[in-house]
C-alpha cells in the first residue's frame, strides 16, 4: 500500500483520538468517546501493517492477538478499587516500550551507516556549498527498510536531531518505566507508600540528569553504545528515586505525571522515526497529563515542582496545637442521627476504597433515600490515590452520578445539612488548612464539612492520615468518631437505618 | 488525694456533687472518695451504692471535712462549714465572688484554695464543666413541667369528640440556655411557643428549636443609631419601650410565659411588669427563673407560688434543678469530674493547680492565701468573641469593573507574553534546525495546543476515565514497534517483538477498562 494512503488513515486516526479525548467531556457522551479511541487505534495499526516497511505481518497480529489476551485477562479481573495501581503498571509497559524502539533507532543507524559505506556512500552525505547534502542512489536505498531508508536520506545534522530525539525517548521512556513500577508498588502496596529517599535526596536526582546530559553529548558526537546504555541505566534509577521520594497522599499527581511522561516519550519515538501520528498522540497524552497533574496540584494548593521534587515544603512555623478530645461513638448513634436527618452528605476518601465499603456506602444511600432523606456525595478533586477514583468506584456501587457532586458545588451547602459523614478521608475535610497558616496545607481547598450540624468520622483509629498531620475536625464539639474499618461500621450501621 | 462531698446544709437542697458514677471515674484517676452518710439519700443515691462504688462513708460532716483533701459540693458553703474548710484544702462548688465576698477572704486568709463552679469560663474546651449550663438545661425544662402542672389545659391544640381544644401559647423570654431549654420542651409537648430576646443574633437558634421568635419593630432605627455594635444601646429607654409594648400586646394572648432573662451580677431586669400580668386571661402560668435575683416579674415571690386577684399563677421557685435532684445530680456530679480531669493531668491521684491554664484560673477565686477574683482575660477569645475575619467589602459596580478591566489586562499581558516567549524559542529553533524537523515540529506544537483546549472540558468525574484512554492511546508506540519489527536485524525484530507485545496488552487492557468504568456510570 501507497505511503500515501497511511498517511491518510493517520489523519483519521488523530481525529478520532482528539474527538475520543474530548467527548469525556460528559457521562454520556463518554460512552461513545471510547469508541472513537478505540477505532482510532484500529485504522492506525491496519493502516501501518498494511502500509510500506512492514514484514512481518502474521508475527505481528500473533502477538497483538497474545497481549490482547493478556490486556482483556488484566482489564477483567481488577478491582475498582485496583484501578490506580493497573493504570500506573501499564505506564510502565508503554515506558519499555519506548526504551526499546529507542534502542533500535539507535541500531538501525549502525546498520545504515554499515549499508552505505559498503556501498560507497557516508551517513550524514557531505558539505556541498557551505550546506549538507545527502543524495544516495536507489539501489542503494533498495533493500533497506522504510525507517532505514529514512536514516540514509538524512544529512549529518538531521542525524544528530534523530540522536536527540531518540535520547530523549529512551530517557523518558526510562524514567516512565521505572517510575510507573514504583508507583504501582507503593498502589498496590508492595513498596513501603511512605516518602524515602537515598541520603543525597535531590543533589542525586540532579547529580544523575547532569551526568545524563554529559553522556548525551558523548553520545551525539561519538555514537557510542556504552554511553547510551549508562544514560539508559542513569534514567532508570531518576525514575525509581524520584517516586520513591514522593509520600503516598500524592499518588494522584505522580500517576498522571507519569501519564503525561508516556505520552513525551511516544512523541520523542515519533520524532525520531518520522511518524506523525505519534507525534500527535504523544503530544496529546502527554499535555493531558500535564493539565491533569496540575489541576491535582491546584486542588491541593501545591505547587508542581515541590510534589515532583517529593515531599512537603517544610511548614513555617509552630503548628497550631490542637485543643479538646475525640469522642467516639457506636453505631446506633450513628444510625439515630441518621434517622433523624433530612440531610445528609458523605464524603469518602481512600479508607473506602482500601476497606471496600462502597457497596456498603451506596446500601446506606438507597435506604437513606427511600426514607425520602436527600443524601449527597462530596468529592474533593484529591480524594483517593487517582484523579476521579471516588467516582469510579461509586458508580461502580451504583451510586447514581448526578447526587455526586464536585468540592464547588457542594461546599456551601453544608451550613444546611443535618449530617456529614466521612469516611476514610483525612486532609482533605481538615480545617488547618483554612484557620491554620503554619499548617503543611495551609490554603489548601478542603471540604468544609464542620459546618454541617453533625459530623461523624469513620475511621480505623486516632492516627493521622498519609500527611501525618493532625485534624482538628476530630476535636470539633460537633463531631463524633465512629472508630472502625470502614466496611464494618457500614455493614453494623445498615440495619439500623429504618 | 481524697475527694469528699458533704450533705447538703442549705433547707430544701437535694442534690449532691458526687455520684457513684463520677466517683468510679474520679477514682480512674487515681483519687480516693469520700461521701458524708445520706448525702445522695435525698438525690436517690443511698450510701451502699456509694459503698459498692468503692466510695468511704463516714458518719458526720465534721468527719468528712477533716478526712477530704478536696471537697466538692453544691451550694455554697456556709458558715459552719467555712469554719471547718482548712489551709491546703480545695473546696469546689457554687460560690459567688460577689455575694459571698466576706467567706472568699475568709478562705483566702486561711490558705485554702476555692474552685467557684460559676466562673468557669465560657469557652469550647470548659464546656463540659460548665455547670451553670447544665443546671440552666434543667431549670428550662422544670419551668414548662411546673408551669404544665399548674395549668388547667393541654399544651397540644387537639380535636376530639368532646370538641376542640386550642393549643396553648407559651412566650419565653429570654433565649439562654434555659430559655432554650424551655423552647425544646414547650415545643415538644406541642404547644405555640414564642420567645424574645434582647440579641437578635439568636433568632436562629430560636427558629432551630422550633419557637418564633418575637421581632420588636425597633429594629432599623437602632441599626440606624449605632455603629459600635449595638449592645450598648439595646437596653436604651428607647429599646426597653418598644419591647415592653410588644410584651403588652403579647399579653392577652399568651397562657404560659417563662422568664429567664439575667443579667449577671446584677438584679434581674423587670420585663413582666404587673398591667401585663393584669392583662392576662385567668388560668394563665407565669414561671419566673430570674425569682432568686428579684424575678424579672415584680409580683414574683422568691421560693413560693401565688395566684394573682385575676387569676394567673406566678411561680418563683429557685430549686429547679434541686426538684430534678437525680438529673442534677448526676450531671453536676460529672461537671465536677472533668474538672477534677483537668486538675489532675497526670491521672496519678495528685492535683496540679496550674494557674496558667485558662479554665482553672478563670474558675479559682482563691489559692495561696490570695483572692484571685477577678481573673485576667482568657487566654483563649470566647466563642462570640472577636470575629474571625472581616466580611469581604461589598465591592462597588465601578470597583467591580475596574477590578474585571485590570484582571483582564493582566491576563492579556500574560498570555502576549507567553505566546512571545514561545514564539521567539520556536523562531530559534527554526533557524537552526532542517526544515524536515520543522514540519514534524509544526505538527508537535500544535497536537499540544490541542490536547491543552481538549483536556480543559473534561468533567472532573471522568479523570480516572481519562487517565486509563490516555494510557490506552499512549500505546500507540506500537507503530513505532510495528514499523522497526519486519527490519534485517535480529535484535531489532527482538527488541520489536516486545515492544508490539507490552503495547499491544496496554491497548486491550486500557480500553476495556474504560469501556468498564464508563459503564458503571449511571443516571438515577
Amino acid at each position: 500500500m501507497e505511503l500515501g494512503f497511511t498517511t491518510a488513515a493517520y489523519v483519521v486516526a488523530a481525529v478520532l483520538f482528539i474527538l475520543s479525548l474530548g467527548g469525556l467531556s460528559g457521562q454520556e457522551s463518554a460512552k461513545r468517546a471510547v469508541w472513537y479511541g478505540i477505532v482510532g487505534m484500529f485504522i492506525a495499526v491496519v493502516a501501518t501493517l498494511i502500509g510500506p516497511g512492514q514484514g512481518l505481518w502474521l508475527l505481528s497480529l500473533l502477538l497483538i492477538a497474545g497481549g490482547a489476551a493478556v490486556g482483556y485477562q488484566l482489564a477483567t479481573k481488577v478491582e475498582m478499587t485496583q484501578m490506580p495501581e493497573l493504570v500506573a503498571g501499564m505506564h510502565a509497559l508503554v515506558g519499555l516500550a519506548a526504551v526499546f524502539i529507542g534502542y533500535n533507532a539507535h541500531i538501525m543507524i549502525g546498520y545504515v551507516d554499515g549499508h552505505l559505506a559498503e556501498n560507497g556512500a557516508a551517513l550524514g552525505g557531505a558539505i556541498v556549498d557551505g550546506q549538507w547534502v545527502q543524495s544516495v542512489d536507489k539501489a542503494v536505498l533498495e533493500p533497506l527498510s522504510a525507517f532505514g531508508q529514512l536514516i540514509a536520506k538524512k544529512t549529518a545534522v538531521e542525524i544528530t536531531i534523530l540522536q536527540i530525539e531518540l535520547v530523549l525517548g529512551i530517557w523518558i521512556g526510562a524514567v516512565t518505566f521505572t517510575g510507573s513500577y514504583v508507583a504501582w508498588g507503593k498502589l498496590s502496596g508492595k513498596v513501603d507508600s511512605s516518602a524515602t529517599k537515598l541520603p543525597g535526596g535531590h543533589i542525586l536526582n540532579a547529580a544523575a540528569a547532569g551526568a545524563s546530559v554529559v553522556l548525551a553529548i558523548i553520545y551525539f558526537s561519538s555514537g557510542s553504545l556504552l554511553s547510551l546504555i549508562l544514560l539508559t541505566l542513569l534514567a532508570l534509577f531518576i525514575g525509581w528515586h524520584l517516586i520513591m521520594g514522593i509520600g503516598g497522599a500524592d499518588m494522584p499527581v505522580v500517576v498522571s505525571m507519569l501519564n503525561s511522561y508516556s505520552g513525551w516519550a511516544a512523541a520523542a519515538i515519533g520524532f525520531s522515526l518520522g511518524n506523525d501520528l505519534l507525534i500527535v498522540v504523544g503530544a496529546l497524552v502527554g499535555s493531558s497529563g500535564a493539565i491533569l497533574s496540575y489541576i491535582m496540584c491546584k486542588a491541593m494548593n501545591r505547587s508542581f515542582v515541590s510534589v515532583i521534587l517529593g515531599g512537603f515544603g517544610g511548614p513555617a512555623g509552630e503548628q497550631m496545637a490542637v485543643e479538646g478530645e475525640q469522642i467516639a461513638i457506636e453505631a446506633d448513634g450513628v444510625a439515630t442521627a441518621l434517622n433523624e436527618a433530612d440531610s445528609v452528605i458523605i464524603i469518602p476518601g481512600y479508607g473506602m476504597a482500601v476497606a471496600q465499603a462502597q457497596q456498603g456506602v451506596a446500601e446506606l444511600t438507597r435506604k437513606l433515600r427511600a426514607a425520602g432523606k436527600e443524601v449527597r456525595f462530596a468529592i474533593h478533586p484529591v480524594a483517593g490515590r487517582l484523579p476521579g477514583h471516588m467516582n469510579v468506584l461509586l458508580a461502580e456501587a451504583k451510586v447514581p452520578y448526578d447526587i455526586v457532586l464536585e468540592m464547588d458545588e457542594i461546599n456551601d451547602d453544608f451550613p444546611d445539612t443535618d449530617v456529614a459523614i466521612v469516611i476514610g478521608s483525612n486532609d482533605i475535610v481538615n480545617p488547618a488548612a483554612q484557620d491554620d497558616p503554619n499548617s503543611p496545607i495551609a490554603g489548601m481547598p478542603v471540604l468544609e464539612c464542620w459546618k454541617a450540624k453533625q459530623v461523624f468520622v469513620s475511621k480505623r483509629g486516632q492516627g493521622t492520615g498519609y500527611s501525618g498531620i493532625e485534624n482538628p475536625l476530630f476535636f470539633k464539639d460537633n463531631t463524633r468518631m465512629f472508630y472502625g474499618d470502614a466496611k464494618a461500621s457500614i455493614d453494623k450501621l445498615l440495619p439500623m437505618i429504618d | 488525694m481524697k475527694i469528699g462531698t458533704p450533705k447538703e446544709t442549705f433547707a430544701g437542697e437535694r442534690r449532691v456533687a458526687m455520684t457513684p458514677d463520677s466517683a468510679t471515674a474520679l477514682q480512674k484517676l487515681g483519687h480516693t472518695c469520700v461521701v458524708e452518710t445520706g448525702a445522695g439519700s435525698e438525690a436517690g443515691f443511698a450510701d451502699a451504692d456509694y459503698a459498692a462504688a468503692g466510695v468511704e462513708v463516714v458518719k458526720t460532716a465534721a468527719a468528712l471535712w477533716k478526712a477530704a483533701d478536696v471537697v466538692a459540693k453544691v451550694r455554697a458553703p456556709d458558715a459552719t462549714e467555712m469554719k471547718r474548710l482548712r489551709e491546703g484544702q480545695t473546696l469546689i462548688s457554687f460560690f459567688s465572688p460577689v455575694a459571698d465576698e466576706a467567706k472568699m477572704q475568709s478562705a483566702a486568709k486561711k490558705g485554702a484554695t476555692v474552685v467557684a463552679m460559676e466562673m468557669i469560663p465560657r469557652i469550647s474546651r470548659a464546656q463540659k464543666m460548665d455547670a451553670l449550663s447544665s443546671m440552666a438545661n434543667i431549670a428550662g425544662y422544670r419551668a414548662v413541667i411546673e408551669a404544665g402542672n399548674n395549668f388547667g389545659r393541654f399544651f397540644t391544640g387537639q380535636i376530639t369528640a368532646a370538641g376542640k381544644v386550642p393549643p396553648a401559647k407559651v412566650l419565653v423570654v429570654g433565649a439562654g440556655v434555659a430559655g432554650l431549654a424551655a423552647i425544646g420542651t414547650s415545643t415538644s409537648l406541642g404547644a405555640i411557643t414564642y420567645a424574645f430576646d434582647v440579641r437578635p443574633e439568636v433568632a436562629e437558634q430560636v427558629e432551630s428549636m422550633g419557637a418564633e421568635f418575637v421581632y420588636l419593630d425597633f429594629e432599623e432605627e437602632q441599626q440606624d443609631g449605632s455603629s459600635s455594635g449595638g449592645y450598648a444601646s439595646v437596653s436604651s429607654p428607647e429599646f426597653r419601650e418598644a419591647q415592653l409594648a410588644k410584651f403588652r400586646e403579647l399579653a392577652p394572648e399568651v397562657d404560659i410565659v417563662i422568664t429567664t432573662a439575667l443579667i449577671p451580677n446584677r438584679e434581674a431586669p423587670e420585663l413582666w411588669t404587673e398591667d401585663m400580668v393584669a392583662s392576662m386571661k385567668p388560668g394563665s402560668v407565669i414561671v419566673d427563673l430570674a425569682a432568686e435575683k428579684g424575678g424579672n416579674c415584680k409580683l414574683t415571690v422568691a421560693d413560693e407560688k401565688i395566684v394573682t386577684e385575676n387569676g394567673v399563677t406566678i411561680i418563683g421557685y429557685t430549686d429547679f434543678p434541686s426538684r430534678m435532684a437525680t438529673q442534677s445530680s448526676s450531671l453536676y456530679a460529672t461537671n465536677i469530674r472533668h474538672l477534677m480531669t483537668d486538675l489532675t493531668p497526670e491521672k496519678d491521684g495528685v492535683i496540679d493547680h496550674n494557674m496558667e491554664d485558662d479554665v482553672i484560673r478563670g474558675a479559682t477565686i482563691a489559692h495561696a492565701q490570695e483572692v484571685t477574683f477577678p481573673p485576667p482575660p482568657p487566654k483563649v477569645a470566647a466563642i462570640a468573641a472577636a470575629p474571625k475575619k472581616e466580611a469581604a467589602k461589598e465591592l462597588t459596580p465601578e470597583e467591580k469593573r475596574a477590578a474585571e478591566t485590570a484582571a483582564f489586562k493582566a491576563q492579556t499581558k500574560n498570555q502576549v507574553t507567553l505566546l512571545a516567549i514561545g514564539g521567539a524559542l520556536i523562531l530559534l529553533a527554526g533557524l537552526y534546525t532542517p526544515a524536515s524537523f520543522m514540519q514534524h515540529f509544526i505538527v508537535f506544537v500544535l497536537s499540544v495546543f490541542i490536547g491543552f483546549q481538549v483536556i480543559w472540558g473534561v468533567a472532573h468525574s471522568l479523570h480516572t476515565p481519562l487517565m486509563a484512554v490516555t494510557n490506552a492511546i499512549s500505546s500507540i508506540v506500537i507503530l513505532g514497534a510495528l514499523i522497526q519489527i519486519g527490519s534485517t536485524s535480529g535484535v531489532i525484530t527482538f527488541l520489536s517483538i516486545f515492544g508490539v507485545f507490552m503495547a499491544s496488552i496496554n491497548i486491550f487492557g486500557g480500553f476495556l477498562v474504560t469501556r468498564r468504568m464508563l459503564a458503571m456510570f449511571q443516571k438515577s
